[in-house]
């Protein structure tokens, strides 16, 4: 029985099972693999999209559950979107493989809190696990996005040619 | 941006003489020095550069695209190679891109490997030269054809941004203008390099990563996401316990899943193919297999923890052939531990799994012996060599096309290529040229081996009147990673010891006696970033610390004392200018202690001061100030990047990391049993750099294991007791 999907403002009809996981539909149906797999159990956010806004675990998700709300993936913020501006000034990425789950955890916290805390934002993101280490950079990002002023805790490394180097 | 990905073209093909050569070759064993192993392998393989070599291609847009021959799974390094290309072929950095090589290790082979893979945080120090050299000459090029067309003397040209100018005349040339004359020039073989006090790419700000927006808006391909005509999904029902065999399977619930294929047995265990990943997981997990455990591994984790410290306590003896080997010793054997007061301590270090974001995978596209593999190689050489033997082929005709890895931390490469060659053999058993996605669940990653091994130390130092080391004893019980090299087992596992055996504080003892002994457990081991220095760190930095304790020294103070007595001047540099950064001997701020470590890895040396505190029971970790010595800094924000994440990965390893098993089955599998570090849980790594006109050396690695010491030695400051075992939170 074939499902119609409201996918980034199109209504997309799958083939899939209704039980099937919303992230393989995504993926391995309409070959939109921004998303990604980590986990399968919810406890990584590398499959983290968006549904009315709220940031779900797709991997977790029958796409039965999902067949009536507004679903949004990486694909569908454009590429201009203020938080992926925010983590490209910032080289935020190192491989890169949860990077589509991190940035679509940060939009909706931004939606929902357009100043957040530095709480709101371990609240939103310690769902989303980033084994290269970008977190700092994650919580920079957001806050940059946010055009809230950035903690100078991490002062810029020299970039000073060696040869001229002070230190 | 990697290759396009439509281009399933089958095997190159060596012609018969050449097939015939090799076959000659490798059968006949002796005739093999004849070649270099990089030679055996590169034939068959393709080797059509265009005019500006295999690194550099110049588009007739002047787009310059750099070849990178190293894997880029977060480490930056697509990004350092393309810098330094530009740097000495003076291009237009904003219009510079990058593309992942091909396997051809008589091209690509790592100078410090003489293969071509990545690992050692030797990419771009084994490429500085290289790299240079291409760009470099590629300039000369374009220097050249300017000055025929312009009938000017060379001297008189400057090259900025992508364009020739010609002083006196202001006339000008962009790359794209003079492509087809500069083609036309012989590449010269020693071009003039610039000195570095010329740089104006290299340590600026303005080397950015190639790859952040494919990787902010879902673009960027990493194997996971390879979709060909026609292709099957496959997961493999792995063994519970290592070393398990199938016995029988019975299929009938998984052949009833919609979008099944096929399921057949594989040497690793019972393969289902299906149209798509979703069906493979629910035909996998409907799998009923009988296997034969009576060869499987029957280790539990802690009986193993006990064994090894027996053993080195001298309560156990070795069994079988492993002999204790001496890695360091000088002065009087056997020396009395007398003197003033003794540290004596003992530490144990877990299994550690990698636990890259993407789990292993590997599309792979066998037709009789030809064989073509698309995924993030680590070492394309060795999943040649592993491939080949599966489907008899020889090794330079197996085709890699290496695409961006979703993290590695060491995982994507092993002498057996573990998953590559499963890949190979589900392929092959499908045949026809018929493309196949091997996928891993989370669960078949955390499961598969290839750990950091389970490691114990046991150390008993006496000091002097001075309270300076007098006496080291240091004895380590470790698997053998490098078991099972294709270049032989070495007689002394180097990369059980690195970090021990070349410590300054050995350096600064008069009597030292160091042994390891390389144990046989049948886990499959492997090198996880930083490798040795993982749990070798640790033990130095927190060693020095109770001895600093002991002598009733400042731990700064100490080291200092330590490195000017073993000349170990790049330490004390990175020492000063981190505690001199984190304001050392200063009140830290309310609720705060600090500790600090200090260790050299990959040809670079770190420092770090941490800020911790203890928070419900568990350490927490806020400040953290790194300094390093990596020689001339090529990345200077990537450098930073790879500290900050270096720390996150090593103080997740050093929090919570352990990988248990029980009978011999492992005991976690997914990442609600192995607890990772989250944001709220990271720290903010501030890097500074030691000025050097020394050679980039490591950078990858360095950053992850001084954390776990640095953390330690606040915790010994805050009164807590000297840590014996890691991690520090126990499950």
């Amino acid at each position: 029985m074939a499902t119609t999907l409201q996918i980034n403002g199109k209504a997309v009809g799958v083939a899939a099972a209704p039980d099937t996981p919303l992230l393989w539909v995504l993926r391995d149906e309409l070959l939109m693999t921004g998303t990604k797999y980590g986990c399968g159990i919810a406890q990584c956010g590398a499959c983290t999209v968006l549904s009315d806004g709220q940031p779900i675990r797709s991997c977790q998700t029958p796409i039965s559950a999902v067949a009536s709300t507004k679903i949004t993936t990486i694909e569908g913020l454009g590429g201009l979107h203020p938080v992926q501006q925010a983590w490209q000034k910032l080289d935020v990425p190192q491989c890169g493989y949860c990077q589509s789950g991190q940035i679509m955890s940060a939009v909706a916290l931004l939606q929902q809190k357009p100043q957040p805390t530095d709480d709101d934002i371990s609240a939103a993101m310690d769902g989303n696990i980033c084994r290269c280490g970008t977190y700092q950079r994650i919580r920079a990002a957001i806050k940059a996005a946010a055009g809230l002023p950035q903690a100078p805790t991490n002062p810029p490394p020299l970039a000073t040619p060696p040869a001229a180097a002070k230190v | 941006m990697n290759r396009p990905l439509d281009r399933v073209t089958g095997a190159r093909g060596a012609t018969r003489r050449e097939t015939l050569a090799v076959g000659a070759t490798l059968a006949g064993g002796a005739l093999v020095v004849a070649c270099s192993p990089a030679d055996i392998l590169a034939i068959g393989a393709k080797n059509d550069f265009g005019a500006f070599g295999p690194f550099i291609k110049i588009g007739p847009d002047g787009w310059v695209t750099v070849v990178c021959k190293h894997i880029e799974f977060g480490q930056g390094t697509h990004t350092g190679l393309a810098a330094i290309v530009a740097e000495e072929l003076d291009a237009d950095w904003d219009r510079v891109k990058t593309e992942a090589a091909i396997a051809n290790a008589k091209v690509y082979a790592n100078s410090m490997m003489g293969v071509q893979g990545t690992g050692g945080s030797s990419a771009i120090p084994n490429s500085w030269m290289q790299l240079r050299t291409a760009g470099a000459a590629a300039r000369a090029m374009f220097v050249q054809a300017a000055a025929k067309r312009w009938k000017a003397p060379a001297g008189d040209l400057t090259v900025q941004n992508g364009i020739v100018t010609h002083m006196p005349s202001g006339k000008q040339a962009a790359f794209a203008d003079l492509l087809a004359d500069a083609a036309k020039v012989k590449p010269p073989q020693s071009p003039q390099l610039k000195d570095p006090r010329n740089f104006t790419l290299i340590g600026t700000q303005r080397v950015r990563r190639k790859d952040a927006a494919i990787k902010t808006t879902g673009q960027a391909v990493f194997t996971q996401d390879i979709h060909l005509p026609n292709m099957l999904t496959a997961m493999v029902a792995h063994p519970p316990k290592f070393g398990a065999k199938v016995v029988s399977f019975d299929d009938s619930a998984a052949r009833k899943v919609p979008g099944v294929v096929d399921v057949f047995q594989i040497p690793t265990g019972v393969a289902v193919t299906a149209q798509n990943t979703w069906a493979a997981r629910q035909g996998r997990d409907a799998l009923k297999v009988h296997w034969d455990l009576s060869k499987a591994e029957t280790a539990s984790t802690d009986q193993l923890g006990k064994l090894y410290g027996d053993l080195a306590a001298g309560r156990a003896q070795p069994q079988g052939k492993a002999r204790w080997q001496p890695f360091a010793s000088k002065g009087a054997a056997g020396a009395p531990v007398t003197g003033g007061p003794a540290v004596e301590i003992t530490y144990d270090f877990p299994y550690l799994a990698h636990a890259a974001m993407e789990p292993m995978n590997c599309v792979a596209i066998v037709n009789g012996q030809s064989c073509h593999l698309i995924h993030g190689s680590q070492s394309p050489t060795l999943d040649q060599l592993n491939a080949a033997k599966i489907v008899g082929n020889l090794p330079g005709n197996i085709q890699v096309d290496t695409l961006y890895a979703g993290g590695s931390f060491g995982r994507r490469t092993n002498f057996q290529s573990d998953y590559v060659a499963e890949a190979v053999h589900v392929a092959k058993h499908v045949g026809g040229g018929r493309p196949v996605k091997l996928v891993w669940a989370r669960e078949d990653d955390m499961r598969a081996g290839y750990y950091r091994p389970l490691v114990h130390h046991a150390v008993r130092v006496t000091l002097d009147a001075n309270g300076m080391p007098a006496a080291w004893r240091h004895r380590i019980v470790s698997q053998s990673i490098m078991k099972g090299s294709p270049m032989g087992t070495p007689k002394l596992d180097s990369t059980s010891v690195e970090g021990a055996q070349d410590s300054p504080y050995l350096k600064a003892t008069p009597t030292v006696d160091g042994q390891l002994l390389s144990t046989d457990v049948g886990v499959p081991v492997l090198w996880w970033r930083s490798v040795g220095a993982t749990h070798s760190a640790f033990v130095m930095e927190h060693t020095v610390d109770q001895l600093a304790k002991a002598a009733g020294k400042d731990p700064v103070d100490y080291r200092r004392a330590l490195y000017a007595k073993a000349g170990a001047n790049r330490h004390l540099a990175v020492l000063n200018l981190a505690a001199e950064k984190a304001g050392w001997g200063s009140t830290p701020p309310e609720g705060w202690t600090r500790g600090v470590a200090v260790h050299e890895s990959f040809g670079s040396v770190v420092a770090q001061v941490a800020e911790v505190k203890l928070q419900d029971g568990e350490p927490k970790v806020g400040r953290v100030v790194t300094a390093i010595d990596c020689g001339i800094v090529v990345a200077p924000d990537q450098v930073a990047a790879q500290m900050e994440g270096g720390t996150c990965l090593g103080l997740a390893a050093a929090l919570f990391g352990r990988i248990g098993m029980k009978d011999g089955e492992v005991q976690q599998a997914n990442f609600d049993g192995y607890r990772v570090l989250r944001n709220s849980e990271a720290p903010t790594v501030e890097t500074y750099f030691v000025a050097s006109n020394n050679p980039p050396s490591g950078v990858g690695e360095p950053g992850t294991p001084v954390i776990a010491p640095a953390v330690a030695n606040a915790l010994l400051a805050m009164g807590q007791p000297a840590t014996t075992s890691l991690p520090f939170v126990k499950a």
